[in-house]
């Protein structure tokens, strides 16, 4: 299964984190930062696998991406098949930027529930559900349509941006 | 922040209205006006510049939730709660006291709020950390409950939580209500769920295997069947004996036929590589669409998946394994691809030792890829490598690797001395034929500037010294150039192995050409750069060397003495008693050599009188108590009555120098030997001793004394102290005798040598010779090595294998941790799934508790779902009433747990009708015809068979 998904940027900064296996806070901090630490020991153009014993326990490896500002990470184990967690790291970040129009890291930031909708369509308790990212799309547009349709106040009113304007 | 405090129902009455008001608003703008998570991630990037300002941001942020999420409206509840989950994921704040609140939004019927409440409550709750978990029960029950035709947006989100914080009863009570789920539009999702619910409640598995099963059928939805598959793949992997899967050995088979998507393929490929163990029929069977995959499919992942399914499980099929050899150099090929070729080497090491030939073929890549950018591709290489090493070929590889790490940077050279130390120290050194060459190699190997594998190299050198007797003279050449070097006493990661050179030097004296050089070294001026322990090492070793000098010195007189006698040999003999063999044979060899003067014993004695002085009022007690025993040695030399008259032949005449002799002789003639690892437990414990006995009273005694007897300061010299209080210098007979009575009494932990090289007969000697090294001048070229094979060659003979002292079993060889705990949870899964999939419907008790109707609806699911995959179905005509109790067809081991649980082997015929029953029962029928082939008669088919009517 995969154990964990981090996006963080090239500061270390965690900009998405999902634990598909409970941690406490502390501990993610600890993993997160443990990650970058070796993350940014790297090198480009080298291979974007890593032996992740000593951080996620025995059995785990982490595959990651860098992208601009950002690093992609996913962390698993022996059920998953090295080159195909690679490929579904292209298909959530060819997700967003179909999702946000040419995404960059401050669509990630200020995006934070639907960079979880948009997760959950694809990996869902540690397992692999969907790998189009058109039908991602579908799916998370679906749901952002019920959610307006079910309230019609907007989420937000009491805001200060909300009411001023911006 | 502090106000007046006004009364709380005063307060609410003037806010009553949908305004975000609380008891201790502060301000009227925060109460008029809440800040969204936009407003909350502008206000913390702004702040981000300095770690401070940012605390402060959270920490106020923090504050306004507290407040805010107390809040009566649900609008305002959500947006705190979703701002405290976002600072609680990207801060690490803890938010385990929100968890109410969290569970406060779930029954709101605007839908965003029960999203929000569950991705905060998936974030952040977990059985262990939230006890409030049970009270989510009924309102997840209530957004899981079916709805036809269109499933309710609240399904996914009320599966997440389900999947990632289910404790095992929230797992047990929503599992029927995930089966409605498990057939509808959001499968792949229910599928998910449904593995987290048999990983934290085996239990749950009669209830859910059932629709897991049928989605795999070729009907289901494909997200489904991949679904299903990586859920199979996820169960079998983690289960400690996947045997209960076998069963469905023939769906997979039909999907790695079939299936068209890498995404099942892979996870199917992994499910057989698990299985094939188990089955020897189905590497037969999956042979063939492998080999179909393996040369057809475009996808890398796919083919580096069928690649390690084919080294792993059909390893033995030489054809296939070429295949996957020559898929794995196109691996090691792809230049532009670090990923591919890192993958490469790994399925190059996954390959056993019976295929050295595809990683000879190799060679050249895995040699160059020691150079590449990539740490993980040298690592992976460096550990082909080091797999490859064998009795022929380790010398020239380890010199090559050793002059490699030397111009390498420095976590990779200490990579290197990591693997050669391992490797060639692997099971008592095994590889290792030539000794000499080998301890010159550690030399070698502490000469690397970034070595930081000092505790290593110590360790094998002491032990080495311990095992190998012949190692001995170049164990003391290596030790005498580390430590004539003053350059490596700087080094805090060196201090280990000069500490160990010391100690070699110290004990194998007798080796060492020259004395007083060794000495010299062993007092120079920089070694106050050691810490105290090495030092006193250092010091203890000079001791051995002025006690072994003086000791060669009398001997020499005499035995010059004696060889005028006649009968020489028998004078000498007795007067050594007490020396071991060797040592005697040392000192005749002395005695032939070279002869000790006086003047240069002498001169040895001042130059450590000298030297060690100070140190005896030095700080550190080790070293003080060395130092001291080492001038109270030179003090009695010199006391001895002849000693300053040169008249040399004098000597032997005082009786006294011969007791010293003979003490000291006493003293360091035993050689130490390795100790077992068992050792300890060989010893028996002396009648009426308690191990465990308190010591406590052991201090009240303690306390009455002063000063406990020091008995292991030999040779003191205090008397001479002016501060010194204690006791006299005891007589130096006591002290040594004493030691002597020390090692006789822990003989058993310093097991004599003599006994152990009696043991060491069983162990082969290696008849294999050494390969003439051809020494490579230009070693620094690693590429060279490419010239080389890994193949063991026949080598031509040059010495044979020094005898090494090895203990027992045990020695060396460390035992493997279990993890048992896991281990019974998973036994208690695929217990479960045993028992569903092989028709055992005796469920778990705790499943038992659940409400009756529900029971048996499950119940005739299980029993017909048993039957039709399993059973073989004869004609059915009866119709029992009984609960069906398991399939005919199983006589296994489960048979047994069966009669026992029914009490009496006589219930046959009744298990026959119910089996009939139900296959008459059975809906799926039609879709296994195959399996009603099978009519042997059930007493006689056994697990095995089933499979075999499935596959062939």
């Amino acid at each position: 299964m995969i154990r964990a998904v981090i996006v963080m940027n090239t500061q270390g900064k965690p900009r998405l984190l999902k634990f598909y296996e409970f941690q406490p806070p502390e501990k993610q901090q600890e993993l997160t930062r443990s990650v970058f630490a070796v993350l940014s020991g790297r090198p480009d153009n080298v291979s974007n696998f890593v032996e992740a014993d000593a951080i996620f326990g025995p059995g785990t490896r982490l595959v990651y991406k860098h992208l601009a500002t950002l690093y992609f990470v996913f962390v698993f184990d022996s059920c998953e098949n090295e080159l195909a967690m690679l490929d579904l790291i292209q298909v959530l970040v060819e997700t967003l930027d179909r999702c946000f129009k040419n995404v960059c890291e401050l669509d990630i930031v200020f995006n934070f529930n639907k960079m979880h909708t948009i997760l959950d369509e694809i990996i869902f308790g540690g397992q692999v559900l969907e790998t189009s990212s058109e039908r991602v799309l579908k799916a998370v547009e679906e749901i952002s349509r019920l959610e307006k349709s079910s309230s019609s106040v907007s989420f937000v009113p009491k805001s200060v941006s909300g009411r001023f304007g911006r | 922040r502090s106000e007046a405090p006004i009364p709380d129902p005063f307060w609410a009455s003037l806010s009553s209205s949908s305004m975000a008001a609380t008891s201790s608003s502060p301000s009227l703008v925060d109460t008029l006006f809440q800040r969204s998570l936009d407003d909350l991630i502008r206000a913390l990037r702004s702040s981000s510049s300095s770690s401070v300002l940012e605390a402060a941001a959270i920490a106020r942020a923090l504050d306004e939730i507290r407040r805010e999420i107390r809040s009566p409206d649900l609008d305002t509840k959500a947006v705190a709660l979703q701002k405290l989950t976002y600072l609680a994921s990207l801060h690490h704040l803890d938010m385990s006291w929100a968890a109410f609140h969290a569970l406060e939004l779930l029954p709101s019927p605007s839908l965003p709020h029960p999203r929000v409440a569950y991705l905060a409550a998936s974030l952040s709750f977990h059985p262990s950390s939230t006890d409030l978990l049970p009270l989510a029960t009924h309102q997840l029950r209530k957004h899981l409950a079916p709805s036809p035709p269109t499933p309710p947006p609240s399904w996914p989100p009320a599966l997440h939580l389900l999947a990632l914080a289910s404790s095992a009863d929230l797992a047990c009570h929503l599992a029927s209500d995930l089966l409605p789920i498990l057939s509808g539009p959001l499968r792949p999702k229910a599928i998910a769920t449904a593995l987290r619910a048999f990983a934290v409640c085996p239990d749950a598995a009669p209830v859910l295997f059932k629709p897991l099963v049928d989605c795999l059928s070729l009907s289901s939805e494909p997200r489904a069947v991949s679904a299903a598959v990586s859920a199979f793949c996820e169960l079998a992997l983690a289960a400690p004996d996947p045997s209960p899967y076998l069963p469905l050995a023939p769906e997979f088979y039909r999907l790695l036929v079939d299936s068209r998507n890498n995404w099942v393929l892979i996870k199917v490929l992994k499910i057989f590589a698990r299985l094939a163990p188990l089955e020897p029929r189905l590497a037969v069977r999956i042979h063939d669409p492998v080999c179909q995959l393996l040369r057809r499919s475009p996808a890398k992942s796919l083919v580096f998946e069928c690649i390690r399914t084919v080294l792993s499980s059909l390893s033995d099929d030489d054809a296939a394994v070429r295949l996957a050899v020559d898929k794995i150099k196109e691996f090691l090929a792809s230049d532009d691809d670090p990923n591919l070729r890192y993958l490469g080497l790994q399925a190059l090491a996954m390959l056993g030792p019976a295929y050295l030939w595809a990683v000879e073929e190799s060679r050249e890549v895995v040699i160059q890829s020691l150079n590449d950018t990539d740490t993980n591709i040298r690592h992976e290489a460096l550990c082909l490598i080091m797999g490859m090493l064998c009795e022929s070929n380790v010398v020239e590889i380890c010199n090559l690797l050793i002059q490699y790490a030397m111009k390498s940077d420095p976590d990779f050279a200490n990579e290197i001395l990591d693997a050669v130390l391992a490797t060639c120290g692997r099971n008592v050194y095994e590889l290792i034929v030539d000794f000499d060459w080998y301890v010159s190699l550690l030399g070698e190997m502490a000469r690397n500037p970034h070595c930081a594998k000092g505790d290593e190299i110590e360790r094998q050198l002491v032990d080495i010294g311990l095992r190998v007797r012949d190692a001995r003279p170049e164990l003391v050449l290596v030790a005498r150039d580390l430590l004539i070097d003053p350059a490596p006493l700087g080094n805090p990661f060196l201090c280990r192995v000069l500490s160990a050179a010391a100690w070699v030097s110290g004990e194998y004296v007798e080796s060492s050409r020259n004395l007083l050089e060794l000495v010299e070294a062993l007092l120079q001026p920089r070694t106050n750069l050691l810490s105290s322990l090495v030092r006193a090492v250092y010091i203890q070793a000079v001791f051995k060397v002025v006690t072994f000098s003086f000791i060669s010195f009398i001997k020499q007189i005499q035995a010059f003495d004696t060889k005028s006698s006649a009968d020489r040999n028998a004078a000498f003999e007795s007067e050594n008693g007490v020396a071991t063999a060797d040592k005697a044979v040392i000192f005749d060899s002395i005695d032939n050599n070279e002869t000790i003067k006086h003047e240069s014993v002498s001169h040895l004695l001042d130059f450590v009188e000298t030297t060690v002085g100070p140190l005896s009022e030095c700080d550190d007690v080790e070293i003080q108590e060395r130092a001291r025993n080492v001038l109270g040695l030179i003090h009695i030399i010199r006391e001895t009555r002849y000693w300053d008259i040169v008249a040399e032949h004098g000597l032997t005449r005082d009786k006294k120098i011969s007791e010293i002799v003979e003490l000291m002789e006493a003293a360091f003639s035993e050689e130490l030997g390795p100790v077992s690892t068992n050792a300890q437990k060989r010893d028996t414990v002396p009648e009426g001793l308690i191990l465990n006995e308190n010591l406590s009273d052991l201090a009240e005694i303690l306390g009455d004394i002063d000063v406990t007897p020091c008995t292991s300061i030999l040779f003191s010299l205090r008397c001479h102290h002016p501060t010194e209080t204690k006791e006299d210098s005891a007589p130096v007979i006591e002290p040594s005798s004493l030691l002597a009575e020390h090692r006789k009494r822990h003989g058993l932990y310093y097991l004599p040598t003599e006994k152990d090289e009696v043991e060491s007969n069983d162990y082969p000697l290696a008849s294999d010779r050494l390969l003439a090294v051809s020494h490579v001048d230009d070693a620094k070229d690693i590429v060279k090595l490419t010239a080389q094979s890994f193949i063991p060659r026949k080598a031509k003979p040059t010495k044979p294998r020094p005898v090494v002292i090895r203990l027992d079993e045990g020695d060396g060889v460390s035992s493997s941790g279990l993890t048992m705990v896991k281990e019974f949870k998973d036994d208690l899964l695929s217990g479960a799934i045993r028992n569903v999939l092989l028709g055992n419907e005796s469920k778990p008790s705790s499943s038992r508790d659940m409400s009756s109707d529900r029971t048996s609806r499950r119940g005739e699911n299980d029993a017909s779902n048993n039957n039709d995959l399993f059973s073989q179905p004869k004609e059915s005509n009866a119709l029992d009433g009984r609960e069906h109790r398991k399939s005919s067809s199983r006589k296994s081991r489960h048979h047994t747990r069966h009669k026992e649980k029914n009490g009496s082997p006589g219930n046959e015929d009744i298990e026959e009708t119910s089996h009939r029953h139900s296959t008459r029962s059975s809906r799926h029928q039609g879709r296994h015809k195959h399996r009603q082939r099978g009519d042997a008669p059930p007493d006689v088919v056994s697990q095995e068979p089933v499979i075999q009517d499935f596959l062939l």
